[in-house]
């Protein structure tokens, strides 16, 4: 392990070695790696897993004998300024951690479910792998694989690319719906030819100090709790930061949360009604004439058609559907409208809804008639270094293989951009053999990489693992035994945690330039890009000509005019950064003034959607399951529950195992008003059935007044390292603890989002030895339904 | 010269970072296991009246804070829960220096360590 000793790469402070001009540099005293005392010190980027998104600036501190000892905050790091949280302070333990599988194993498909495990060689597990994806190539089409991804750390990019290099356009994303940040960002992208993100300042080098920016004045938190869940490219604690220098906060949220105590105003809506509190909002700023009527005029089309759809949502009636004050809509829409800086902080919530597009268009229009459109404290375009974080090698796969990605035929909108095949068309092929045309479509194998369906991101558990059993042959590429692995995978991969790898971050949001470096070894257990670039060797070596993962990360930097090597030394890098491109000709490629859609404007109207017959105006649905929508069933499920509340230390499904962290959060929860726990006869601390007529999930009561009598909120992603695990055991607590039970496949119209944060239930004590079972949604025996 | 740490809680966000920090850091690696200097005390959301609410976090200062004595010597600039505060709402310094601070805003608190 001493080899990562190796400090011959020093740079001299302030030598400057393959720096381009067009980017700005962050000077640092200390070379990426240095001594420090007894410790050498490795500086880079936390991306993930194990994790969120964010990729905060860390420095790795290694003894003598190559351990990891502690982790650190970057303070030179503009993003997180020597911040951490929890999960990264504590990255030793998921390292090191008892539970970690660390070498390459195979088991019998006929022994799915079964701990009957054979420990092989990377050699063997890569020739097995190679065997018989070629067979199925050969026989099926390469279609017949299927590639599946996991929460969108530093993988997207090194799947897609193994899957079209391959030949297989079926890259799936195992949520219903495409449920997460697709949604946003197919409604932004199609009606105004960007992404929109808040102005934090993190395209600065100075941040807060540059003096191009300016503080937002109104921060509109809709569906996120941004200083828990770190989504999106946004550091959470950035909102707080804004708020000392006078940010005031709207919190549209089921539930109130710590930043919502400090807010002017609480919208408490019921979940799933965010299109039509955005319409209400919409139509006070449109009747009370307070919009940017200039900026309207000159940028957006279709404003007539857009006051037509929110003409219905008068306050009253948006306050009737949305269980929120209407005084409290027309103060929203007036605070917003005279904001000079607003920041939509939209959250997986907006996705998390059936009908999620029109919703998220309807967001959108609450910012672009206010002009907040990249301007400083507003929503900007955020610059973009490379484009391979969206996905390289497209051109790899040929026009025949992209017309067979499944659900293109079903929902248009999947062409548009989006590289993903539907998951909802993909479950049903396996179950019936036939694409969404009719026509024989075999899957035969299944490539799944840090991605753990069964607990985490699938709904219906019990459906998802009798349609992924379908599956002839599935490996699993993983850090741990998830119950995913343990009840489907033929073979498993060891994947590494962030500090045993290298590998490059230029991701979502605001992209800037930096490395993960390498400072650890832990067993035989490869980067997810290593693995990557292997198994591409094999099986379509001519789209991986590189001896190393550094040549194939310089490869891509290409486009950057840096090496690997040339990107650690002066990491981090951005870009310069203008407001108000659309003025410039710098949001359309033909250089033209205005936004990159057919009419050059912000298309409130759709002409896109127009084309493809989807909806062209924002609409809202009532959300079904719900107290709307299906009376009856809410006489017997009287509680309006969302699920997916994150907490400060687990993230996703990962986590579980490590101490120190769960320590944080030991059990799942379900958090509701102590008038409707002791309506229901259950109490702080008890362990409940949460239950619907799809399935229940064991959850304990944490009574809290920060909810509405009529809702619930929940965890997600919950199983029990420490149970028993495999088929005789319940999979590690996968059928008592997991709440996608009580979720169903069921896509919006354009076949992106689905119902994950509304649906209904009840609640009852739930006796000791009580137990779910696969057989059986609701743990009955039988004959006793 | 006498030290302490001076809270601003009216921004501590209550995400146990400094509870980590502390616990994670190399010259504390004789605290008992599960505890630390410094332990976040949560007060829980509830309404106050009209649409006011509360939900007040405050980290406490246990006797096992050493104020990062030795990590200091070793020339780190800030005690470990200071550097990683997410909502940097604590600082760390002389007390005298701290206590002329107290009067500046409300919602604060100094811990004389
Ligand atoms: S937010 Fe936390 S988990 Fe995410 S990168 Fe930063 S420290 Fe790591
Ligand atoms: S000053 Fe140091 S010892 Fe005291 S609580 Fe903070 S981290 Fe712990
Ligand atoms: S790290 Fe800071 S914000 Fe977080 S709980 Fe501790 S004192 Fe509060």
């Amino acid at each position: 392990m001493t080899e990562f000793h190796d400090v011959s790469h020093e740079r001299k402070a302030g030598e400057k070695i393959g720096r381009p001009d067009k980017y700005e540099y962050v000077e640092h005293d200390k070379p990426w790696r240095y001594q420090e005392g007894e410790y050498t010190v490795t500086r880079g980027s936390a991306w993930s897993g194990p994790g969120c998104h964010l990729g905060c600036g860390v420095l790795l501190y290694t003894d003598k004998d190559g351990k990891l000892v502690k982790v650190e905050g970057d303070p030179d790091n503009p993003f997180n300024k020597g911040r951490l949280c929890v999960r990264c302070l504590d990255l030793m333990e998921s390292a090191y951690n008892k539970d970690r599988i660390v070498h390459p194993m195979k088991r019998d498909p006929k022994d799915r479910g079964k701990d009957a495990w054979t420990q092989i060689t990377w050699d063997e597990a890569y020739d097995l792998i190679a065997e018989k994806f070629l067979a199925y190539k050969k026989e099926f089409g390469a279609q017949s694989v299927c590639f599946f991804k996991g929460t969108g750390r530093d993988i997207a990019p090194w799947i897609s690319h193994l899957a079209w290099s391959f030949g297989s356009p079926n890259v799936v994303f195992a949520l219903s719906g495409c449920a997460c940040f697709v949604p946003r960002i197919a409604s932004s992208m199609c009606t105004s030819g960007s992404f929109w993100v808040g102005d934090y300042s993190q395209q600065f080098t100075k941040r807060y100090d540059d003096p191009r920016w300016k503080v937002p004045e109104c921060i509109v938190l809709w569906g996120n709790n941004p200083i828990v869940a770190n989504s999106d490219g946004l550091y959470g604690h950035w909102v707080v930061d804004c708020m000392k220098r006078g940010s005031k906060i709207i919190s549209v949220d089921p539930k109130m949360t710590w930043l919502g105590t400090k807010a002017e105003i609480f919208l408490p809506l019921r979940p799933g009604t965010d299109a039509a509190l955005a319409l209400g909002i919409l139509h006070v700023m449109i009747d009370e004439e307070i919009y940017d009527k200039d900026f309207v005029d000159r940028w957006c089309y279709g404003f007539d058609q857009l006051k037509e759809a929110c003409e219905p949502y008068t306050p009253e009636k948006t306050a009737e559907i949305c269980w929120v004050d209407a005084d409290k809509i027309i103060a929203a829409a007036r605070m917003i409208a005279n904001a000079d800086g607003m920041i939509m902080q939209w959250g997986v919530a907006t996705d998390m809804s059936k009908e999620a597009v029109p919703s998220c268009q309807a967001l959108s229009a609450i910012f672009e008639i206010t002009g907040n459109v990249d301007v400083p404290g507003g929503m900007i375009a955020p610059p973009s270094i490379l484009p391979y974080y969206a996905g390289w090698g497209g051109e790899n796969l040929s026009d025949e293989q992209k017309e067979k990605r499944l659900g293109i035929h079903k929902y248009p909108l999947y062409r548009y951009g989006f590289k993903n095949a539907s998951t909802d068309v993909t479950i049903e092929c396996l179950e019936t053999g036939k694409d969404e045309n009719g026509n024989d479509y075999p899957l035969k194998a299944a490539w799944m990489q840090t991605t753990n369906p069964l607990i985490n991101s699938s709904p219906d558990t019990r459906r998802t693992y009798n349609a992924l059993m379908k599956f002839e042959f599935i490996v699993s590429v993983d850090l741990y035994m998830t119950p995913t692995v343990q009840a489907l995978a033929d073979v498993f991969l060891p994947a590494c945690t962030y500090a045993e790898r290298n590998g490059i971050r230029i991701g979502d949001g605001v992209q800037r330039g930096e490395t993960i470096n390498k400072a650890i070894q832990v067993g035989e257990a490869k980067s997810d890009m290593v693995i990557n670039l292997e198994i591409g060797k094999r099986i379509c070596p001519e789209y991986y000509p590189w001896d190393t993962e550094e040549e194939m990360f310089s490869h891509i930097l290409e486009g950057m005019d840096m090496t690997f090597e040339q990107l650690r030394d002066a990491a981090p890098t951005y870009l310069d950064f203008e407001y108000k491109k659309y003025e410039k000709g710098l949001l359309r490629h033909d250089g033209q003034i205005g936004f990159e859609t057919a009419t050059g404007r912000i298309e409130l109207w759709s002409t896109y959607f127009n084309q493809i017959g989807v909806e062209c105006v924002p609409s809202f649905d009532e959300p079904s399951p719900g107290p709307v929508a299906d009376p009856d069933l809410y006489k017997e499920y009287p509680i309006v529950l969302t699920t997916g509340a994150r907490n400060w230390s687990l993230f996703h499904s990962e986590h579980r195992q490590v101490p120190r962290l769960r320590a944080l959060r030991p059990d799942p929860i379900i958090q509701m008003n102590p008038k409707t726990a002791h309506k229901y006869g259950v109490d702080q601390g008890d362990w409940v059935w949460v239950e619907n007529q799809r399935g229940r999930a064991k959850r304990r009561v944490e009574l809290t007044e920060a909810l509405d009598p009529r809702y619930a909120s929940t965890d997600h992603g919950w199983w029990l390292p420490e149970a028993e695990g495999y088929k005789d055991g319940g999979f590690s607590g996968m059928y008592d603890y997991n709440i996608n039970q009580l979720l169903a496949y069921d896509p919006g119209r354009t076949g992106f989002g689905s119902n994950y944060k509304t649906v209904l239930c009840r609640v009852y004590k739930c006796e000791e030895g009580d137990h779910n079972t696969l057989e059986n949604a609701l743990g009955c025996s039988e004959g006793e339904e | 010269m006498p030290q302490g740490i001076l809270v601003d809680y009216e921004w501590c966000s209550g995400c146990h970072t400094c509870e980590m920090a502390c616990a994670v850091e190399l010259t504390h690696k004789d605290f008992p296991e599960g505890h630390c200097g410094v332990k976040v005390h949560e007060e829980g959301v509830y309404p106050i009246g009209g649409d006011k609410w509360t939900d007040i976090n405050m980290p406490v200062f246990t006797d096992l804070c050493d104020k990062c004595a030795d990590r200091l010597a070793a020339g780190e600039a800030l005690p470990s829960c200071v550097k990683h505060c997410q909502a940097h709402v604590l600082e760390f310094g002389e007390l005298e220096e701290l206590s002329k601070k107290l009067a500046a805003k409300p919602k604060q608190v100094l811990y004389a360590l």
